[in-house]
């Protein structure tokens, strides 16, 4: 085994902000376990990708072939174990997309490693690698010693800083892999229509919650975010209503962002909710009720029914912007 | 676990044998503000809390349900747990599944994710042969969502994470997978793994009281740990540390002797955050 740490990245996402963090998180990493960074870009990658990647990896190694064009989990998945395998890592960081997810603990079990989700904060002690992340919904942090090697992480990617450029591009090498026979395929891939501002990366959120009482008043959240150019958000309540589409959810188990301001209308605030929005620089509420636990992580907020508060609030806007 | 033993159904179909893994854990609706954590044992103090079953296991439950309502063939609901993990068992025979698995472990602090895999492989090997396993995406307490993924190896099985819907297609399933950008269409002819996320498509159902009664009739085995035979001496993650972040804030409720003065204040605070981003 090296001291080496290599990451994963998916062609079709290009160098994103989860692929920079992914990076930075990884560099970071490498130099504490005295190694060095490299990618595994898996899919056709634009040469601007490569490019990107190159600039910050102490090698790129490019899995194009076209059985791995598209993603598809079982060949991205032995891609990625056979790349792994020759490099022996002390530690595989993914990113915290599909990909990441659906992968980190097979690519873990197939490499002998210890698996290992959502990471916030990476750290060796003694030798051993070290994973900070939530626990309980977000009511607790917990400190993870993996005690197998390599370490198979997928971390919370937008949290650490892109990685620095090392200022020699890295040599870009070309695997060429046998790959099994895939038991599973993507027959059909459905992409969401974008109303507006991607939730992503947006610097404002208005995320509406089941206090709204259904679909249409998302409608006045729409209007509401065309105004402020924020991005619209919603509950796990609001989704499983069926009010928005999944895609919209924010916490725990939905997008986790780190807005300028999130805005939060008719949600009650439970401790999973507020694992999406705790890397926002700032919060502000309107709910009907004081006591609502969302007012706990507010800096301001306002008591009212939001049928009474939203019109008037977008018209004010409007005429604050002028 | 090749789909040869099932029948068919009239449409030419397979009916479908499911096997749902369900995890017993602490009421994760326990607010922030009555949470307390036992720092020698690493984990949270049950205190006055209840034990409920996992949420995303409960919509793999609903999914597996209405897959099996839909072909026909059983489902199975298997829990690793204390005891008392046959109470999660129990609520999943109460909302019609067909028999349920218990395996006891001791009441020591909760075994890791490999050991659980590895233990669910060896109780699904002994119930016998299934078409689709579902697990939840990641439970209520650790959030870890390794087990499936650790699950699929032990099984040798393919696996799709992150699935809300199943159907029956052909000899196999036809599955919608949430993805980044919106979902995806993922098909199989053979046995497949599949990690279970919520939707409005799959809220779990509330038990009917004629259910829960006949739930009492239907099969449960128990088994202890010990008697799998599954070696358990290889651990991949320690709990090293477990605090309870501190990060309340004081909100300032705006002010204003009408409406109209409390929108404009709050619209003033929105604004300069808006004029600051520019
Ligand atoms: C394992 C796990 C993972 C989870 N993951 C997530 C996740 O990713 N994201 C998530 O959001 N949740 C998640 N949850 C669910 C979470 O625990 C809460 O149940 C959920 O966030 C509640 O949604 P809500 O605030 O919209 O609804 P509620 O809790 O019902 O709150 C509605 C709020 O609206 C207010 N209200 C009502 N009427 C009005 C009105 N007219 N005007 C203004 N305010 C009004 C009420 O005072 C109340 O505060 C998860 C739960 C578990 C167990
Ligand atoms: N002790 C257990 N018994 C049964 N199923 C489990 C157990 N632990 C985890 N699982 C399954 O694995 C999923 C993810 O759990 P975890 O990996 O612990 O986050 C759960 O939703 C269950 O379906």
């Amino acid at each position: 085994m090296s001291n080496d740490v290599v990451i994963c990245l998916s062609a079709s996402s290009g160098y994103d902000r989860v692929a920079q963090g992914v990076a930075g998180a990884g560099r970071e990493l490498a130099d504490e376990l005295g190694g060095s960074l490299c990618a595994v870009i898996v899919g056709a990658a634009a040469d601007e990708t490569v490019s990107g990647v190159a600039a910050v990896a102490d090698a790129v190694i490019v899995a194009d072939q076209p059985e791995l064009a598209d993603y598809q989990p079982e060949s991205y998945l032995a891609a990625f174990e056979q790349t792994c395998r020759q490099l022996e890592p002390a530690a595989v960081l993914l990113g915290n997309d599909t990909v990441g997810l659906e992968l980190t603990p097979r690519l873990a079990a197939r490499l002998g490693g210890s698996p290992m989700s959502d990471g916030t904060g990476l750290r060796v002690v003694d030798g051993a690698i070290r994973v900070t992340r939530s626990a309980y919904g977000g009511k607790a942090e917990a400190v993870f010693e993996l005690k197998r090697s390599p370490a198979v992480v997928w971390v919370r990617a937008r949290g650490f800083e892109p990685a620095p450029p090392t200022g020699d591009g890295a040599a870009v090498e070309r695997a060429a892999l046998e790959l099994p026979v895939a038991a599973t395929r993507i027959v059909e891939r459905h992409v969401e229509e974008q109303e507006g501002i991607p939730l992503d990366d947006a610097r404002l959120v208005v995320g509406g919650g089941r206090g709204l009482g259904g679909a249409e008043p998302f409608d006045d959240l729409r209007s509401l975010a065309a105004v402020m150019k924020a991005a619209v958000g919603a509950s796990r309540s609001a989704c499983d209503e069926g009010w928005v589409p999944p895609s919209y959810q924010i916490g725990q188990t939905g997008k986790k962002i780190a807005p300028e301001l999130y805005l939060a209308v008719a949600i009650s605030g439970a401790a999973q909710h507020m694992l999406g929005v705790s890397d926002a620089k700032a919060l502000c509420a309107i709910n009907t009720d004081p006591e609502a636990p969302i007012f706990r992580n507010c800096h301001f907020g306002i008591v009212e029914d939001y049928r009474k508060v939203v019109p008037p609030l977008i018209e004010r806007l409007r005429e604050l912007k002028q | 676990m090749a789909s040869s033993g099932h029948t068919q159904r009239g449409d030419g179909g397979a009916k479908l044998n499911i096997l749902v893994c369900v995890k017993q854990i602490l009421d994760p609706d326990v607010p922030a503000r009555d949470f307390r954590i036992d720092p020698e044992r690493m984990e949270a103090i049950r205190g006055g809390a209840s034990l409920v079953p996992n949420v995303f296991c409960e919509n793999a439950l609903e999914t597996a349900l209405q897959l099996r309502d839909a072909t026909g063939g059983s489902v199975t609901a298997l829990t690793f747990g204390t005891e008392e993990a046959e109470e999660v068992l129990r609520k999943a025979l109460a909302m019609t599944a067909d028999q349920a698995a218990l395996v006891v472990r001791g009441d020591g602090p909760a075994p890791d994710a490999l050991t659980v895999a590895r233990v669910l492989a060896a109780a699904a090997r002994t119930l016998g042969e299934f078409d689709v396993v579902m697990v939840g995406r990641e439970s209520g307490d650790w959030g870890i969502g390794q087990t499936g993924g650790l699950l699929a190896e032990e099984l040798g099985l393919p696996m799709v994470a992150l699935v809300d819907q199943v159907t029956a297609s052909g000899p196999g399933v036809s599955m919608r997978r949430q993805t980044d950008y919106g979902s995806d269409t993922v098909e199989t002819t053979g046995s497949v793994l599949v990690t279970i996320t919520n939707c409005e498509g799959n809220v779990p159902r509330i038990p009917k009281t004629r259910d829960v009664m006949k739930s009492y009739r239907k099969p449960l085995t128990t088994w202890q740990v010990g008697e799998l035979g599954v070696d358990n001496g290889d651990t991949i993650a320690e709990i090293v540390e477990l605090s309870i972040p501190g990060k309340e804030v004081a909100c300032e409720f705006v002010e204003g002797d009408n409406l109209d003065e409390k929108v404009d204040a709050f619209a003033r605070r929105i604004a300069e955050v808006m004029g600051a981003i520019g």
